[in-house]
This record gives structure tokens, C-alpha cells and sequence, in this order.
């Protein structure tokens, strides 16, 4: 490795912000609501869509309905230090109860709305949640089917009375009826929110989140209200949110992100969150809405992007010549110019043409018409869709977070958006780079504990208070760090040369032409990968190149894909030659296996991922032949048809040759 | 007395009496008598060609019987067109979809609302005064219906363009933006999945439980009849052969052979 690679990146607090002054002495979010309620009485704070109308609430009309629910919780006997469980769609209820909760000392627990009852066992049981606040009758069944078994759970309060007409248990309340209850208690006793309130501190537990648990029974991380304050704070100050933004709500309440977008952002700069009317809803919402600021994963950016190619293929020869044109030209301009770099005149004015014809009214069309800031994290997003959206105009920046870290470990600023970074640190952000790869970080965002998991908490958070993501990574010559893959996953090749067979995969796949990549080198001299095409973008490809073929194996073979696919893979590679720590790793032999690698036969995971020790045992041959020097190789393996019945396969698959490429990381820093 | 569901069983809002059918030489009812109690679900079942599509169109004025009597909340008549049928209370969807292919959900479900608008043409038109409030009355009904029903997502699309159990929904919204005090509905699960199946019975249960709107439906699906309804009545050729609750229906000599056949 690079001995002057740089593993240890901080960048400090940028402070002299308008909501850290406004905000100085609110240590809480309930404080955080009394202070929006002065300073942004009038101003819309909660938005949903009922009816076909967008109803809206206003910060001062937000904290009355949260005075209520607090003081409601309470006489229902809530006591500081209690867990309350929220099971729901995003709802504007759903959002106060967590800030009444935190009013009165309690500590909201959101659960994922769509987890079947097992799983909201597990969680009510293990916070050991007295109180459930759910959406709607769907809700409340789970909630009823586990009460018996988890008797901690004592009170189940609804939104929707829906279909509950007939549900006479005792302990089922409706939403209406505990700020009835909270009312009459605030009657006698007006001050007891503020009371309440000023018993609140910083280091008080805001939230438990519950991390969805891909390996193992999922871990509450408890979030202090500094944690999650600090971090909302920070971010919102390095991209300059105010009380102006818009946006919409439509991720899961339980995970960290729209705790901290749709709540924490939302409170300390006073922006308003809309809830869609219902899930199937999200588009449309979206476009009446307009939001300002919008978070979406890749796959949602990835949705979007086929509808409106899909539809374009329906219109008129003008409109898609238009389409075609100005958006070869969007994508050459449009990046620079968001990112204020120089550009030509007439090039200029051709956008301002291309914004008039095809961009606004697509931006319109999607819903992003105001967008200002707009960020895509959780997995790798191909460059391709990040420039389509970065060459319209919209400002969409990767970031990398877990909820161990209150969202924010590293965002792009404006100006230096790239498709395969996540940034540099944010602000107030320590990130250190461990000899093994792993990334290592310490925020005000650091999370206090599993929630009675001393175990894992001693795991992953140091003495010292760095806390390991699992994850490696390294930091480019422009400070930016890009992440590679599970720690755990990346090895070294026999000459030491940093291996990560994920991020390679991930550069392949970014190719239409390839639909799944499996790369091997770790302790081998050099890498390779198998790869397998996609067998619509090839074979539309073969069609328009006159290629004749009969079936997948006779395409995929071909000599001519062989070609297509050796100019990506080279494209990998010099793409790889700007990366010093990853230069050595470029693929030097590959080949195009035979059959599409299919979860029946166990090659992926139900959810599509490569298993990649399965892969490597069932394709040894293949594998050996890819390190051996040979020309051809020969694999018989057992394939499981979809109605069950085995058979036989076999296959002389050809070994192409890639070009490999001199490390250049001259190219990248400029 | 009440229905499984707990709900209140009222009086007999509907009673056909000795209803006889029959175009030219064919007799598609015989001699039919049955009531339909206020808040009930009442299912009427019956091979193919028994009749129960021309019960339904009988009781909604489409068809007049060349016998018999209809008492409706206790007024009695034989030949009313379906436009005063629809006027006293009565709703109905179809076997087959009717609704206007080329017009959105909401739009659709707007026509329901069509025998409670007052005022007229002209003022409509202009979309003021009364004419505007009243509009904005009925669209906020209709607005509850799609909640209900939960067609949010579909409220601007044009019906043509939905799937079959969608479409279906959107009939049964229709019905109700009329606010009818007996709904009939024709096979309102025909062709559906599973999925879909369970989807309609919740619907026709909240709308019968929500709403007290009495139930007449022909189905099918046996299952389906023998979970949600409270009464089944049991046509063959025409003729009535059993009247009574799924449990008696079920064990009924003459239902099992009407379904399972027996040497005439």
C-alpha cells in the first residue's frame, strides 16, 4: 500500500450557523418544539394528505396537538424511563407521539410497519415497551396477536379506528381519546408540559432504533437527544436547510435516516415533512408536494429513471429525437454547471434551451421541479443514473451513514459530487482507516449502547469511542472516501496488493451488459472475475449488430460479447488505474459463464446476492483455469429447472484476456 | 337478534312475493319468495341459469315480473323503472364491469352522487355559488369513499386502464356514492384471486358494518357466501328450493343435489 495514503481524515465543526444561534439552550427536541413554536408559530411543520387534501399543521398548532399527547400518555400512567413502541406509516401523529413521548421522558421505539408480528414481538419484548402506538386496524392485530405472550405491554393506542368498531379490550384507546385525557389533565395542571420538558437533558435517551439485523436478531441502538440533535445540526448547517425546505416523508419511521431527515433536520431548522396519503401513493404525492430536499436509496433513483425511459420509448419520433439530444447535451454540461464549473457560452445558452424543452418539464413531471439538495445512500448507485439526474439540475449527492452514527459520517459538499465517493468526513467527523481497511469513525452522533447487548456494544464501540462500520474503505487523493465492501469480504493478493472483490463487482455491474459479477484474486497473483450478461441488453445489442445466436449459452459465448464485455472489463481497469490503493487489483483474465447464476440452484441469496464461496466451489474448474494460463476450460455442474427437475450442464467456455493499465492518480486529482 | 359480526338485525326493509318471470316461453322465475331484513348480508345462490341475475334485476326495476309483488320499506309496486328503484335506495353493481372505461376512478365514482345533485345544468357549468358548494359536498363524500376503500392510488387514473379487482372496487364505490339503503351486488368477486377475494369480503363486511347498508349478493364461491353472510337463499330452474342460515343451507337434501346433480 501507499505509505503517504491518508487514513485519518476530520473535519471540524463549521458552526456561526442561524439554528445553532436560535437554538442555543435547547438541549431536546421537546425544547427544540417550544422554541419553533415561537420562532415559526405560523409556519407549516406537518403536512398529509387526507381525503384528497393537503391538511396542514403549524409549529404552534404542532405543539398544542404534542401538549395534548403528552399530557395524555402521562395520565395513562406513562412514567420517565418507560419505552413507547410506534408502529406505522409515516403520519404527521405518528411523528408527535415521538416527540411527546420524549416530552414526558419516555423514549420513543419506532417499529418497522411492515414486520410481521414475530418480529414486533421481538422488539416490544426486548425494549420491554409498556405502551404501543399504532397506525391503523393492520397494526393493532399484530399488536393484539402478541400482547398475550409479551405482558409487559400494557396500553395499545390507535390512530385509525377503521374496522376496531367491534374491539371492545380495555386497553385499546384511540388516538382522539388520550389527548381528550391530556386535555382535561392540562386543564388543572398548565404547566405541566413545560414542567415535564425542563426535566429533559441532553444526555437523556432520545430514540431506540432498531437495526434491521441482516445477520442475527436485530439491536436496538439508543440514540441520546445530543446524538441525534448535533448530527441533524451539523448536516443541516454544511448544506444550508432552513425553515423554506419541503419535503415528504415516505421511508420507514424506524430507521435512522428519516428519524433524522423527517424529525431531526425537520425540528432544528423548522422545515415542514409531508406524509403521503398512502404507500402506493409516493409519486404522485410527490410531484403535488415539490419537495426541496428529498432523500432517496439507489433503487428508488433507479425506479424513477426506467419509468421515464420506459415512457420516452412510448412517445413521439420528435419528442425522443428532442429527449435524445438535449439530454447527450445534459449530460456533457449539465454536471459542470452544477457544480459551477466554467462552461462555454453557447453551451450555456443550448442548456437554457434544453431546460425550456426537455428538463423542467421532466423535473415537473417527477416531482422535482424545487428540488435544492437531494442525497442517495445505503449501497453503490451506478454512475450512469447519478449523472442522469446530476445533468438535469438536481443536486443529488451521495452520503454514508449507519445508525450507529446518527446517520452522518461522511457527505459530499457541493461542488464535489462524485459518483463513486461518499465524501469526505462531515462536520465534526473523525474517520480513521485501520491497517485491515476497516473504517473506523467517532461523531457527536456516536451512539451510547445496544440496548441490553453490552456484548456487540463492546464489539463495535472502542474504549476510546471510535466505532467500527464493518465496513472497508480508503480515502482518494481528493479526501473523499470510497467504500469497497464488508470489511470482511476484502482480502489482499499474494503480492499484498488490497483486494475487494465487491467493489469490482460493483464497477462491472454498472454495465448494462452485465448482469452479475463474481471476482476472485484473494492470495492469487492477479484478479479475475466471472461475469454474466444480461440477457435483454445483449441480446438487443446482438440484434442490432446482425449477431445471430439460439439461446443464452450460445450468446454468451460468442466471440463477439466476448469483445463487448473484454471493453468493460478494460474500463474497470483504467477506471481502477486512478485509485492508488486499488490500482494492482485490476482484472486480468475473465470469462462469460454459461448460465444465468440463479437462486434455485443456491449461486445467490433469495434477496440477489452472489454467495461467493458457493459460487467458487460449484465453478472450481472455471476457477483454476482463470489462474492457470489456459485457453479453454471445461465445467459439468447440476442445474435445478424451475419446476424442480435436475440436469446436467456442460460447457467449454473460452478465457478472455484483459488489458491492464500503469497506475495514474494524476488523472483523478484534477 | 344479531349477525355474527354483532351487528343489530333490523325489519324487513325488502319482501318479493310470488314473483314469476318469464320471456316467452322461457320461465326464469317461478313463483319466488324471500325478505331481505335491514343491516343483513343476504346471499342468493344457485347453479348457473337458476335465476338469481333476473332476482337482482327484478328488484331493481330492470326487469318487471309478469307476477307477483316487491314491497320496499313497506310500499309495494311492480313496475318501476331502475331510475326510481336507484332514487328510493336501491344500489347495484354488475356481473359484468359497467362502468365508464374512458373516465378516472374519481369521476366514476362521481356519477353515483348523480340523483342527490340539485342543482342544474347551467349552474354546474358556471361552478358557482350553491352549484360550487354543492359540488364540493359530493366530492368530499366520494373522497371518503376512496379512503375507504383505499383507491387513493388510482383516484386520476382512467378506469380502462385497471386491473380487474381494482375495477371491480371502483363499481363498488359507485354503488356507494349513492348512500343506498339495499346494495345488490352481482358476483362482486367473480374472476378474482384469492388475494382479491379477501380484499371484497373485508369491504362488503365494513361497508355492511360501517355504514348498517344491507347486502344482497350473488356469489359463487361457496366459502366466501357461507363466511359473511347471514341468510342464503337457494335458487334452482327458478324455483326457490331452501331459504335459511349457512348452516341449514349447508345441510339442505335439495341444495346438495342441485349442486351435485341427481337423475331428474
Amino acid at each position: 500500500m501507499d505509505g503517504s495514503q491518508q487514513t485519518t481524515m476530520r473535519r471540524p465543526a463549521i458552526g456561526g450557523g442561524r439554528s445553532r444561534a436560535r437554538l442555543a439552550g435547547c438541549d431536546t427536541f421537546p425544547k427544540v418544539l417550544i422554541a419553533n413554536a415561537k420562532d415559526f408559530a405560523d409556519r407549516a411543520a406537518s403536512r398529509e394528505k387526507d381525503l384528497g387534501i393537503w391538511q396542514t399543521w403549524t409549529w404552534s398548532q404542532v405543539l398544542e396537538e404534542t401538549k395534548k399527547l403528552a399530557a395524555g400518555l402521562s395520565a395513562l400512567g406513562a412514567k420517565r424511563g418507560d419505552k413507547i413502541a410506534i408502529v406505522g406509516d409515516n403520519r404527521p401523529r405518528l411523528y408527535w407521539t415521538m416527540c411527546a413521548a420524549q416530552a414526558i421522558g419516555c423514549i420513543p421505539v419506532p417499529v418497522y410497519q411492515d414486520a410481521i408480528a414475530a418480529e414486533m414481538g421481538f422488539v416490544i419484548d426486548n425494549a420491554a415497551a409498556r405502551f404501543a402506538v399504532a397506525e391503523d386496524q393492520e397494526q393493532v392485530d399484530k399488536l393484539l396477536q402478541i400482547k398475550d405472550a409479551h405482558p409487559n405491554l400494557e396500553t395499545i393506542v390507535f390512530e385509525d379506528a377503521r374496522g376496531m368498531r367491534h374491539y371492545t379490550q380495555p386497553f385499546l384507546l384511540s388516538f382522539d381519546k388520550v389527548q381528550e385525557m391530556g386535555a382535561a389533565l392540562l386543564q388543572r395542571d398548565s404547566g405541566f408540559f413545560e414542567r415535564e420538558v425542563s426535566l429533559g437533558k441532553g444526555d437523556d435517551i432520545a430514540v431506540m432504533l432498531y437495526t434491521s439485523g441482516t445477520t442475527g436478531q436485530p439491536k436496538g441502538v439508543v440514540l441520546t437527544h445530543t446524538n441525534v440533535l448535533i448530527t441533524s445540526l451539523n448536516a443541516a448547517e454544511l448544506d444550508n436547510l432552513t425553515e423554506n425546505e419541503e419535503t415528504l416523508a415516505y421511508l420507514p419511521m424506524a430507521w435512522v435516516g428519516d428519524h433524522v431527515f423527517s424529525l431531526g433536520q425537520s425540528y432544528v431548522a423548522g422545515f415542514a415533512v409531508g406524509c403521503p396519503e398512502s404507500g402506493a401513493t409516493v409519486m404522485t404525492d410527490l410531484r403535488e408536494l415539490g419537495p426541496t430536499y428529498f432523500f432517496a436509496p439507489p433503487r428508488i433513483w433507479e425506479n424513477i429513471l426506467t419509468t421515464v425511459m420506459i415512457r420516452m420509448e412510448d412517445a413521439g419520433a420528435i419528442k425522443r429525437w428532442l429527449f435524445k439530444r438535449f439530454m447527450d447535451h445534459a449530460k456533457r454540461i449539465g454536471p459542470a454547471l452544477l457544480d459551477k464549473k466554467p462552461v462555454g457560452l453557447v453551451d450555456r445558452l443550448l442548456y437554457r434551451l434544453g431546460d425550456l424543452l426537455v428538463y423542467a418539464p421532466l423535473r415537473n413531471t417527477l416531482g422535482f421541479s424545487r428540488i435544492r439538495l437531494a442525497y442517495t445512500a445505503g449501497e453503490a448507485i451506478g454512475p450512469d443514473i447519478f449523472d442522469f439526474y446530476r445533468s438535469l439540475g438536481i443536486n443529488v449527492k451521495q452520503l454514508y451513514g449507519m445508525t450507529e452514527a446518527s446517520v452522518f459520517i461522511c457527505i459530499q459538499p457541493d461542488g464535489e459530487v462524485k459518483p463513486d465517493t461518499v465524501g469526505p468526513p462531515g462536520p465534526e467527523v473523525e474517520v480513521r482507516i485501520e491497517e485491515s481497511g476497516e473504517v473506523l469513525f467517532k461523531s457527536p452522533g456516536v451512539f451510547l449502547a445496544y440496548y441490553k447487548n453490552d456484548k456487540a456494544t463492546a464489539e463495535t464501540k472502542t474504549a476510546d469511542g471510535w466505532v467500527r462500520t464493518g465496513d472497508a474503505g480508503f480515502f482518494g487523493a481528493d479526501g473523499h472516501l470510497r467504500i469497497v465492501d464488508r470489511a470482511k469480504d476484502v482480502g489482499k493478493l499474494a503480492d499484498g496488493t488490497l483486494f475487494a472483490p465487491k467493489y469490482l463487482e460493483n464497477k462491472l455491474k454498472f454495465f448494462p451488459y452485465i448482469k452479475e459479477a463474481v471476482a476472485f484474486g484473494a492470495g492469487k497473483d492477479f484478479a479475475a472475475a466471472f461475469i454474466n450478461i444480461d440477457l435483454a441488453a445483449v441480446g438487443n445489442w446482438a440484434e442490432r449488430n446482425g449477431i445471430v445466436y439460439g439461446g443464452y449459452a450460445e450468446l454468451a459465448a460468442h466471440p463477439e460479447v466476448y469483445k463487448l464485455i473484454k471493453g468493460c472489463v478494460e474500463q474497470v481497469n483504467r477506471d481502477l488505474s486512478h485509485e492508488t490503493t486499488l490500482a494492482g487489483s485490476q482484472i486480468k483474465r475473465f470469462l462469460v459463464l454459461h448460465k444465468e447464476l440463479d437462486a434455485d440452484d443456491g449461486e445467490l441469496t433469495r434477496t440477489r446476492k452472489v454467495r461467493r464461496n458457493f459460487v467458487q466451489d460449484r465453478y472450481l474448474p472455471l476457477v483454476d483455469a482463470l489462474f492457470s494460463g489456459a485457453q479453454r476450460a471445461h465445467v459439468e455442474t447440476e442445474v435445478t429447472f424451475e419446476d424442480g427437475r435436475k440436469g446436467r450442464l456442460q460447457a467449454d467456455l473460452a478465457i478472455g484476456e484483459a488489458e491492464r493499465y500503469p497506475l495514474d492518480p494524476l488523472k483523478k486529482a484534477s | 337478534m344479531t349477525s355474527a359480526g354483532g351487528r343489530r338485525i333490523g325489519d324487513v326493509l325488502l319482501k318479493v312475493e310470488d314473483i314469476s318471470l318469464s320471456f316467452g316461453g322461457v320461465r326464469a322465475l317461478t313463483g319466488v319468495s324471500f325478505d331481505i331484513r335491514a343491516h343483513e348480508i343476504r346471499a342468493i345462490i344457485g347453479p348457473n341459469g337458476a335465476g338469481k341475475s333476473s332476482m337482482l334485476n327484478v328488484i331493481n326495476g330492470f326487469y318487471h315480473p309478469q307476477q307477483g309483488k316487491i314491497i320496499f320499506k313497506d310500499i309495494a309496486r311492480t313496475d318501476i323503472g331502475p331510475y326510481d328503484a336507484a332514487s328510493r335506495g336501491i344500489a347495484r353493481t354488475f356481473q359484468n364491469i359497467a362502468l365508464f372505461r374512458g373516465m378516472s376512478t374519481l369521476d366514476n365514482i362521481m356519477t353515483g352522487r348523480l340523483l342527490k345533485m340539485k342543482e342544474n345544468l347551467f349552474w354546474q357549468a358556471l361552478y358557482w355559488g350553491r352549484a360550487k358548494k354543492e359540488e364540493m359536498e359530493h366530492r368530499a363524500v366520494v373522497e371518503r369513499i376512496i379512503d375507504f376503500l383505499e383507491i387513493q392510488s388510482i383516484r386520476k387514473v382512467p378506469v380502462g386502464r385497471l386491473p380487474y379487482g381494482l375495477q371491480k372496487r371502483v363499481e363498488l364505490g359507485r354503488a356507494l356514492a349513492m348512500e343506498p339503503e339495499l346494495l345488490l351486488l352481482d358476483e362482486p368477486m367473480a374472476g378474482m384471486n384469492v388475494e382479491e377475494k379477501e380484499d371484497m369480503c373485508r369491504f362488503i363486511l365494513d361497508v355492511n358494518d360501517e355504514f348498517g347498508t344491507t347486502i344482497a349478493l350473488i356469489e359463487h364461491d361457496m366459502g366466501v357466501v357461507m363466511d359473511i353472510s347471514d341468510r342464503v337463499v337457494v335458487l334452482d330452474y327458478g324455483k326457490k328450493i331452501a331459504d335459511g342460515t349457512p348452516d341449514e343451507v349447508r345441510g339442505n337434501q335439495a341444495v346438495i343435489d342441485a349442486y351435485l346433480g341427481v337423475k331428474h
